[in-house]
């Protein structure tokens, strides 16, 4: 299944970025949202402060937040029940849960989703992480290339529009400007000023409706 | 500072999928703020692929990442599964690094 392969290559690449198996799967235990995860332990890797790496973590966990506003009505669990639930509220959890046309429906479908993904992530974690210690130097069997394909294969659905292409064109461009005057993480930090200005500048407007250049 | 990291994102990232289920819609839901959230997963994680892929410390270098990338891609291009693009990317380079 894709989550569990998704679980496997995050614990595998965790360690081979140095940190340890309990570390790997605390992290997939408290954060429980795969692209922050990856994220946290790229910038370690790439030699960047932990800090740097959470704030990462935490700029790619602000989608979280947008999905629990669509969802919130939908669900509308109070109390303990939403302080829950809110451990779960992620990307596949969203998807099986906000089509569904009443309340009932979408809690049975956000609750299985994210329970059986929290399992299945956080034992494919632990598999990949056990795995990744005893496969040797990362360098040897290229991990740290598996990393940036990671990140792209994250990156690749969202790269259906023509804004989107060339945000994540200017974002690469900026970080990789900045990689030889910043200490490392500052890079990828400085990318999201890319995403604020490109949604302030395209104000009201959808870029891919612009009609195309005269050939 | 690695625990610290772990915790500090993981409670982070938590609070911001409570404040979803909790605030008021209309706190956030204003074009400009839900174009900016949409754009930041795509501006990060490109700048990840770049750094990852072609920096090393603070030069800019190409090596066997930029092959494993382009393997990365042509995978996604045929649309291949996760696994199959990051175990490709990684097998490129290792293989190149013999």
């Amino acid at each position: 299944m894709a989550t569990g392969a998704y679980g496997v290559s995050f614990g595998a690449v965790s360690v081979a970025a140095g940190l340890s198996v309990t570390q790997t799967c605390a992290l997939s235990l408290v954060m429980f949202t795969g692209a922050s995860q990856f994220a946290l332990v790229g910038v370690l890797a790439a030699g960047g402060a932990p800090l740097s790496g959470a704030l990462t973590a935490l700029l790619l966990g602000t989608r979280n937040t947008l999905y629990g506003l669509r969802l919130a009505p939908l669900l509308a669990w109070r109390g303990g029940r939403r302080l829950l639930a809110a451990h779960v509220l992620i990307d596949e959890s969203t998807a099986m849960s906000v089509t569904r046309p009443n309340t009932a429906a979408a809690r049975v479908g956000f609750l299985t989703t994210g329970i059986s993904i929290f399992v299945l992530w956080n034992l494919a974690t632990l598999i990949g992480a056990v795995a990744g210690t005893t496969l040797g130097d990362p360098r040897h069997l290229g991990l740290d290339a598996a990393v940036g394909a990671a990140f792209l294969a994250l990156l690749w659905p969202r790269l259906t529009d023509l804004r989107n292409r060339l945000v994540a064109l200017a974002a690469a461009a900026v970080a990789l400007g900045i990689v030889p005057v910043s200490p490392a993480g500052v890079p990828v930090l400085a990318a999201a000023g890319v995403a604020i200005l490109a949604g302030v500048l395209t104000r009201g407007v959808d870029p891919t409706e612009f009609p195309e250049a005269p050939r | 500072m690695i625990w610290t990291a772990i915790l500090l994102g993981g409670v982070g990232c938590y609070l911001l999928k409570l404040g979803g289920l909790s605030i008021p819609a209309r706190v956030l839901e204003r074009p400009v703020v839900e174009r900016v959230a949409d754009l930041i997963p795509v501006a990060l994680l490109a700048a990840l692929v770049a750094v990852q892929v072609f920096a090393h410390g603070h030069s800019l270098v190409l090596d066997a990442r930029a092959a494993g990338l382009g393997v990365a891609v042509l995978l996604l291009l045929v649309r291949a599964p996760f696994l199959v693009v990051v175990f490709g990317a990684a097998l490129t380079a290792a293989l190149l690094r013999l």
